[in-house]
């Protein structure tokens, strides 16, 4: 007889404007058992979630709860199931009081009027039955700490009848400390009989707490496997043991020149603890860590978009600090940001404006004024150099497709002839074909001479683009890893600080 | 087939991208149909004249709306410079030449600090501006103890009304050429690029290595300038230096600014198309007076007309998008 599980999932498919995020993943869970949800980047851990939540909704495949095939359409769907999620964001009202986030539902508990009392009263026995008793159910959520914050958000889902708990990178923001406390509630509802669904990056805290495992990769399943039956080592290499397909472009012999940047010791806020590395002219340095590692902050502080607080950045052997974005593209750096929409480009204005935007003294007259015939030439040649495809270069940005966007995003550093110019997630969002082409875009670059440095979550990218690649783990960079030592265990080694 | 959708398509594109003008049009016609004494030299000469400030002002209001501010003081600067020009002629006995130089210059301060406060301070823009208009508006009937101050006949009130032409006034060719000067710096010059692309896109600008803090406090004092400007219009035209000019100027900017397709989150406008989102007002404000429509429901009646350009505008960029 088949086991009967509080969630089953079979065969979930979900598609997004071209991107197959889930290609039949699949869940198994008990009830009154921590199950941990692994794997990279993108392997489509979170869009799994949120489908079994109803913040979206599948192509294909079947939900099971309690043995009943269930359809969630929607967040209230879920609610009504007792699915309750704990995202990394906080859903809480900063200015309202820690009784009034957990009761918000139903504050007055059917009644025409609050009572203030029992409202504190219930939450009070809710957060002692917890054990926390020490938080205060009148204080104001946005006076709590991170942790406390989360106990109230799992309290407000408890305050409902909760069976399906998903706790989405818990512990990301947490103390040492509060990461004790947490798992101990964790622990104590596990015992009330309370699924809880555990995605983490953590692997020591996934075997500490978690019961069972199950492994994602490429938005499939991959393996169920029991906590004692398994060993990190082997772990690792179910996450990322994949086919290397070959798309990325040969790369001719590299030729490096000089240092154009080095970057020694520098600290910039919490998340860029001790950071050195260097990058030679024509050299593509990746950078690889989990989400939150601060390789984009490292980034946006040499950059000059974040203050620095300390440390030694170098360009070409002269010191520098930029103090902001336009002292560093004066000096010839550039930054292709994470964002493309939000801060690599001026969506809704046009894309000669957007290529030109770094350059305009180059396509003015000799009055400043701008030349539409010069302008328009200047933006087709630089466009043509880096085969960028579109209608007319009158068009607005926001027409063009996702890798051409990001071509765009691109060409107003070639436009101010950068010598250095930092990728963020390059290819995040667009699809395979168009993914190559910016693949051999940087590697174009490379070859004149231009120094890259190439952020990314997705380790074939990394290895397949990269001269070298520098690994960092909360705000320190944990290795660097030469060409001939690539390997996927040593780089997700060193991102989650395993053995 | 696939031709005749394309020119359909070319037709549609035509149309939404001019609907200012034809809300304009459509007006005119209404207009001159509804009172016999519209379309006649004098009425409309006088409407070029009567609504000049207005447009000078909405200018400077666009500047600051295209970076996605705005600039609820216009009216008060405005009032402070009608006031400050009469008083610097009658009190310190200053020349025009002079009185104005200061007006435009005081003004033009007034903006830098609304400026400042939004650019340096993160103040919201409609509370540093809401700020800077009691200040004004305060300064104002501070000045002129609250009454009008009257200035020597024949002196500044003569240009209120010289013309140059039979049919043209000097306020109007102030208008047209404050009109031509903006016009040609955002479209031509790399300052209006950098105030358009700002207002977009604050953040990516900044990345893309563009001082965005000195560009959002010179909108301010644009729109400073500019409403001081306004203000020695007001007293040109009357010869009175009042506290009370300019009463309600800003809303009437912003709704000039909208109708001519601006967006009040940034990015989006033209120096034309506001002046003809004035001509609107203007018109609407002209025909009920000529049709003897009492002044209150002139009021709802603009108001009105005021949310039907805008749905217009929005219905048709909505078209657009898809």
């Amino acid at each position: 007889m088949e086991q009967l599980y509080r969630i089953k999932m079979t065969d979930i498919q979900k598609r997004f404007a071209g991107v197959h995020a889930l290609k039949g993943a699949s869940l198994q869970v008990c009830a009154g058992e921590i199950h941990a949800l692994i794997g990279e980047n993108g392997a489509g851990k979170s869009t799994l979630m949120k489908i079994l939540a109803g913040a979206i909704r599948k192509d294909a495949g079947e939900i099971w709860i309690d043995g009943k095939k269930t359809e969630i359409q929607n967040p209230r769907d879920a609610h009504k199931l007792g699915i309750a999620t704990i995202y990394q964001e906080f859903m809480l009202a900063p200015d309202l009081t820690v009784a009034e986030n957990i009761f918000v539902e139903n504050l007055t508990s059917g009644r025409k009027l609050i009572n203030w009392k029992t409202l504190n009263k219930s939450a009070q026995e809710l957060l002692d039955n917890l054990g926390f008793g020490d938080i205060d159910p009148a204080a104001k959520v946005g006076t709590l700490s991170v942790a406390y914050q989360q106990v109230v958000e799992i309290c407000k889902s408890l305050s409902q009848d909760v069976k399906v708990l998903i706790l989405d990178e818990p512990t990301a923001v947490l103390t040492f400390r509060e990461i004790e406390k947490l798992f101990e509630l964790l622990v104590k509802l596990k015992k009330d009989g309370v699924s809880i669904i555990y995605i983490s990056h953590r692997l020591e805290e996934i075997f500490r707490l978690c019961d069972r495992i199950t492994v994602m990769k490429d938005g499939c399943f991959v393996r169920q496997v029991r906590t004692d039956e398994i060993h990190k080592e082997k772990l690792i290499n179910l996450m990322v043991g994949r086919d290397l397909k070959d798309i990325f472009p040969k790369r001719d012999k590299v030729v490096m020149g000089d240092k154009i940047l080095q970057v020694q010791h520098l600290r910039a806020g919490s998340r860029v603890q001790d950071v050195s590395f260097d990058v030679r002219a024509g050299e593509v340095v990746g950078f690889y860590g989990l989400v939150g590692a601060g390789r984009t902050e490292t980034m946006r502080a040499v950059f000059g978009a974040d203050p620095v607080e300390s440390g030694k950045i170098l360009w070409f052997g002269e010191e520098v600090r930029f103090k902001n974005p336009l002292q560093a593209v004066k000096r010839g750096l550039g930054m292709v940001p994470e964002d493309r929409k939000k801060q690599g480009l001026v969506l809704e204005q046009s894309i000669e404006m957007n290529t030109t935007i770094t350059s305009m003294k180059e396509v003015q007259n000799s009055a400043r004024v701008f030349s539409k015939r010069k302008e328009e030439d200047f933006t087709k040649e630089i466009l043509a150099g880096i085969h960028t495809k579109y209608a007319s270069v009158y068009d607005r940005v926001s027409q063009l497709s996702g890798g051409n966007q990001q071509k765009v995003a691109l060409a107003k550093w070639l436009a101010a002839r950068s010598k250095c110019i930092i990728f963020d997630e390059p290819t995040r969002g667009v699809d395979v074909g168009a993914k190559t082409e910016i693949y051999n875009c940087i590697n174009q670059l490379a070859a004149q001479g231009i120094g890259i440095i190439m952020i990314s979550s997705e380790m074939p990218e990394l290895m397949g683009m990269s001269d070298q690649v520098i690994v960092m783990r909360q705000g320190k960079v944990t290795g660097k890893i030469m060409k001939n030592e690539f390997s996927e265990n040593n780089l997700i080694r060193l991102a989650m600080g395993g053995a | 087939m696939e031709k005749e959708k394309k020119n359909y398509q070319k037709l549609l594109d035509f149309i939404l991208t001019n609907n200012t003008y034809f809300i304009l049009l459509l007006l005119f016609i209404i207009c001159s149909a509804a009172s016999e004494y519209f379309l006649t030299m004098a009425n409309l000469v006088n409407i070029c004249q009567q609504y000049a400030g207005t447009v000078i002002v909405s200018i400077g209001m666009l500047f600051v709306i295209l970076t996605g501010g705005i600039d609820l003081s216009v009216g008060s600067v405005m009032a402070f410079g009608s006031v400050f020009t009469a008083y610097a002629m009658v009190e310190w006995k200053l020349p025009i030449i002079l009185s104005v130089a200061v007006t435009l210059l005081l003004g033009t301060l007034c903006g830098l600090f609304t400026g400042f406060l939004v650019a340096r301070t993160k103040i919201a823009a409609f509370v540093a501006s809401l700020a800077m208009m009691t200040i004004c508006r305060g300064a104002a009937y501070m000045i002129s103890h609250g009454t009008p101050i009257n200035t020597p006949a024949g002196t500044i009130s003569q240009l209120g009304t010289a013309k140059v032409l039979p049919f043209l006034t000097w306020l109007t060719v102030i208008a047209i050429l404050v009109v031509a000067l903006s016009s040609f710096f955002l479209n031509k010059t790399a300052y209006g690029r950098k105030v358009i692309m700002i207002g977009s896109n604050e953040e990516a600008v900044h990345l893309a290595g563009i001082p965005v803090m000195q560009h959002v406090i010179s909108v301010y004092a644009i729109s400073g300038f500019s409403s001081a400007l306004g203000g020695v219009i007001a007293t040109s035209r009357t010869g009175i230096g009042s506290g009370a000019a300019g009463q309600g100027m800003e809303l009437d900017c912003i709704a000039a600014c909208v109708i001519g397709g601006a967006s009040l989150s940034g990015g989006q406008g033209s120096s034309v198309k506001t002046v003809v989102g004035v001509l609107v007002l203007a018109m609407i404000g002209n025909i009920m007076n000529l049709l003897s429509v009492p002044s209150y429901p002139q009021d709802i009646i603009k108001g009105i007309i005021i949310i039907l350009a805008v749905l217009l505008q929005q219905g048709t960029s909505r078209i657009r998008q898809h």
